[in-house]
């Protein structure tokens, strides 16, 4: 099937309003939310129903054609990175809302659906949905599903596998495959469990049956401004020490401060670290832990304590740290964004670790991070007008992962692995663990046509026996530019 | 030709003890390491034996009986806590460690593992509470395993040793398999070692309990649905009803620092409609208290309101009666009171008495079907699950007599996602090594 034939079974299978072919158009979808890695995909395809992505997927299947599934497209790994000579599958049409079922706590919702939208569903009847990952007013839930997103409440709440009971799949080879629904403990593998962080490999998913939560009685919200990260790392190990679980606890150093403060102005008090902590829950209970913060913090030396005295002022506390990312872009022209995990008593020996070789290179690093969970977001800081400071920092920002590793952590935390740490999954991995976990891939998708050439670096062919490893033949046909 | 063990691995030669579902088994193999596992598993694989995997036996009823089953892959010696990091609220533990144990070693730090399945109180072991994905009244506030276990080490079949996950509670690196074993019951590999996050243990403790009218099941679905409508975060809430004729009652726990579960208890019995003194008991001392002493025998605070039913022995010990059922009933919590009448009228046709207990916030329902022969117990099984499937939910047999069981399928239909899992035990077991049939659709 050469390219025009293959445009023509995609528009039957979409209808003509539902295809994009011109390169000017395609050029849109070329990158995700790591824009350092651009491919024009071959085809880009909007279906609107089950029924349409099944048979776009059916079609790919018969021209040997791999496919890529795409959200909104705001992943951080490259997870969405088109493949020159594949089809784009774009879910954003399939955006309805399928049921809200107040009683059972669920709602059902297709992938393109925002995740912002699915609280705003539900927050009239006092309800809300866990996950917040940052991006969470233009990120779809078919997306989370795919990256298994966090955000600042899940240290508390848990990720998006945690909440999601229920999902209808178009497998690889174009067949449906209804798993879990409303009910507990469905028979049969966790498939569910599988799916959800699969990043695209294992097939579509096309309806999602999420958990909602009760909106909490009381919510108290804590700003902490602290001398430099060691005392704030301090408060932090002494509030979980102390048997509290808040919702959030967030730490941003002086460098990430300076750059929230130049971009939204949340008014962060003038320091080295500032911590958020969130606390939620029946209103008894949380005020007295949120007493037990406050005394842990002013202990581990707090030069200043700030309480949200409403809604607003939280908000404006959040937006400060939700905002942190793109902030950098006002004290720096360029910055990688990093995301590694850490057991969290090892922060204050990782943060100066990572100083220490970001001295040693001349670099700057602004930490933004969920301290109760050890995930870390160093924000790696450049300049690529300046001659060796790009590949500087692109090693300082690599090197950083494998000091998570050496503290037992791990080289993401909620971004995914995707196209760009594909290569770093083998230091977390044996080849023994890689080649069972491509096991589950075999199962789902034989012929490697979900996703292909993500997550693992050069996957073993399904049906291989053990031995010599090979270069995958998507990495050999080279399907992605890096910049 | 008799099936010699790589040397070094302890073993005995089986006994009537060991047979699982009417299969005796050749031997019980015990080894110490997980590479001793590997290697059992590789031999075992390569003389085309069959092999069921076995902690404490407390849920070895589960599932269909085995096609086969030559070796028994003991994890009595894999007994070894491997790391217990306080400040970081993890362990990392060998699957053979009883539940129990662990509960009293991380319970000197004031933490523990929220899994609460009755089968601890028999000694069962991680491994077997994660193949089997056992839960108890804990999962209304802290999940079930799929929430709780972070990294997993397996062997399979072929004798690959493989790791997922690791020792951060956030971590999307790779694929999940510590989700695909959870409940995989013994069908993909062994579980070798396994690692969970913990929670602090709670100081403070209130309970609010109330009696439900015979044969009134709405009454219990209105008060399950105020509950789960209302800002109240219950620790636990467990249903006890032992007799249709009989009256049933809801046990809400709530734990916390004070004085936040006692409110939490008032609030509870004024909103289920209870009078002053008849709702909210205080049990001070009885906490396991985060500084304190731990609780009696080591274990977690027991709220467990199945683990401590007399009638229900079978939840605890995994011996299956000679003349009843035991089943697990799972629907959405709207589905609460019907589902309990298919329970009972399911029973009730079939000439059978029905005795339930489980965790309706849920719904996770354990049923005893009991007082009759082989025909009115398949028959009631069938209606009952007949009926829960239609309400979109789904019943397990986890405890039969034998002659019963083979009559059934323990498990029911799984739909449209069979093909997809049978594909996946191809891959993971082509040789059919792993407890072969005992899985959903003959797996």
């Amino acid at each position: 099937m050469d390219r025009a034939q293959l445009i023509r079974r995609l528009a039957e299978a979409v209808g003509p309003g539902g295809i994009i072919t011109e390169r000017n158009q395609l050029r849109t979808y070329e990158c995700d939310g790591l824009a350092a890695f651009r491919v024009i995909p071959s085809v880009v395809v909007l279906p609107e129903t089950t029924e349409q992505a099944q048979g776009v997927v059916r079609v790919c299947r018969e021209a040997g054609v791999p496919f890529v599934a795409r959200g909104s497209g705001t992943g951080l790994s490259g997870g969405a990175l088109p493949l020159a000579d594949g089809v784009l599958i774009v879910l954003a049409r399939m955006r309805r809302v399928v049921e809200v079922d107040l009683p059972n706590q669920r709602v059902v919702v297709e992938p393109g659906v925002l995740n912002l939208q699915v609280t705003k569903e539900v927050a009239p009847h006092g309800y809300y949905y866990a996950p917040d990952p940052s991006s969470q007013q233009v990120c779809s839930i078919g997306g989370n599903v795919a990256e298994n997103s966090g955000g600042a409440h899940c240290l508390k709440y848990g990720f998006t596998t945690n909440h999601v009971t229920g999902l209808e799949l178009v497998l690889p080879d174009g067949e449906l495959a209804h798993l879990g629904g409303k009910a507990p403990d469905p028979p049969g593998y966790d498939l569910i469990g599988a799916f959800v962080g699969s990043e695209g490999t294992l097939g579509i998913a096309t309806k999602v049956t999420v958990r909602i939560l009760r909106k909490p009685e009381a919510v108290r919200t804590l700003l902490a401004a602290f001398d430099g990260t060691d005392d704030a790392g301090e408060a932090v190990s002494g509030v979980i020490g102390a048997g509290i679980v808040p919702a959030a606890i967030e730490m941003m150093d002086a460098l990430a401060i300076e750059a929230a403060e130049a971009a939204v102005h949340p008014n962060y008090p003038d320091a080295g670290a500032v911590l958020i902590v969130e606390l939620d829950g029946p209103a008894p209970e949380v005020e007295v832990q949120f007493n037990q913060v406050e005394a842990i913090c002013r202990d581990s030396g707090a030069t200043e304590l700030r309480v949200a005295a409403d809604d607003e002022e939280r908000a404006l506390f959040w937006k400060g740290r939700k905002s942190a990312f793109a902030a950098v872009g006002r004290i720096s022209p360029d910055y990688y964004v990093q995301d590694g995990v850490i057991p969290r008593t090892a922060l204050p020996e990782v943060l100066r670790e990572i100083s220490r070789m970001a001295a040693e290179r001349g670099l700057r690093v602004a930490n933004v991070f969920h301290a109760g969970d050890g995930n870390l977001h160093p924000l790696v800081l450049y300049d690529a007008a300046v001659e060796g400071q790009e590949q500087r920092a692109e090693e300082l920002s690599a090197e950083i992962l494998f000091v998570c590793l050496r503290h037992g952590g791990s080289i993401t935390g909620e971004h995914g692995v995707g196209f760009d740490k594909k290569q770093y999954l083998p230091r977390q991995f044996s080849a023994d663990d890689l080649d069972t976990m491509q096991l589950v891939r075999c199962a789902f998708d034989p012929d490697s046509r979900s996703n292909p050439g993500k997550v693992f670096p050069t996957p073993r062919l399904c049906g291989e026996r053990p031995g010599p490893r090979r270069v995958h033949p998507v990495e050999q046909a080279g399907l992605a530019e890096v910049f | 030709m008799a099936f010699e063990l790589p040397g070094g691995v302890a073993s005995r030669p089986a006994t009537e003890a060991d047979a699982v579902d009417g299969v005796q088994p050749e031997l019980v193999a015990e080894p110490a390491t997980v590479e001793e596992a590997a290697a059992v598993l590789r031999e075992a694989t390569a003389a085309g034996k069959r092999v069921v995997c076995r902690g404490a036996g407390t849920k070895l009823g589960w599932g269909n009986p085995p096609t086969g089953a030559e070796i028994i892959l003991s994890s009595a010696r894999l007994d070894r806590i491997l790391e217990h990091a306080e400040g970081d609220l993890i362990v990392k533990a060998e699957a053979g460690v009883p539940l129990e144990a662990l509960q009293a070693a991380v319970g000197e730090a004031g933490q523990l593992l929220a899994l609460n399945p009755p089968s601890a109180g028999g000694g069962a072991t991680l491994g077997g509470i994660v193949a089997a994905n056992a839960s108890g009244s804990w999962r209304l506030r802290y999940g079930t395993v799929r929430d709780l276990l972070i990294g997993i080490t397996v062997v399979l079949a072929d004798g690959t040793i493989a790791h997922a996950g690791g020792k951060v509670v956030k971590n999307v690196a790779g694929y999940d398999l510590g989700k695909l074993f959870t409940g995989s019951l013994g069908t993909l590999g062994l579980i070798a070692e396994v690692t969970f996050r913990l929670h602090p243990r709670t100081p403070d403790r209130a309970t609010t309990r109330l009696r439900l009218e015979p044969d009134r099941p709405e009454q219990a679905g209105a008060a399950v649905s105020a509950i789960l409508g209302s800002q109240l975060v219950p620790t636990t809430l467990d249903l006890h009803w032992p007799d249709p004729a009989g009256h049933g009652t809801l046990l809400l726990s709530f734990e916390g620092t004070a004085p936040g579960p006692v409110d939490q208890a008032k609030a509870a019995a004024a909103l289920l409609g209870l009078g002053e003194g008849e709702g909210p008991g205080e049990r001070p001392g009885e906490g396991p208290g985060k500084n304190g002493t731990p609780p009696p025998e080591g274990g977690p605070p027991d709220f467990n309101l199945s683990a401590r039913e007399p009638w229900l022995p079978r939840l605890s010990t995994g011996k299956a009666s000679e003349t009843g059922v035991l089943v697990k009933a799972a629907c959405a919590p709207s589905e609460l009171p019907g589902a309990i009448r298919d329970l009972w009228e399911a029973a009730g046709t079939h000439g059978l008495r029905a005795g339930l207990a489980g965790q309706p916030g849920s719904v996770v329902l354990y049923a005893t079907l009991d007082g009759g022969g082989a025909d009115a117990l398949v028959g009631a099984v069938e209606e009952a699950r007949k009926r829960l499937l239609g309400r979109g939910g789904s019943l397990v047999v986890l405890g039969a007599p034998l002659e019963v069981k083979r009559r059934l399928d323990v498990w029911g239909p799984v739909g449209d996602a069979l093909p997809l899992m049978r594909r996946v035990k191809e891959r993971f077991d082509p040789n059919g090594t792993m407890s072969p049939g005992r899985f959903v659709g003959g797996i």
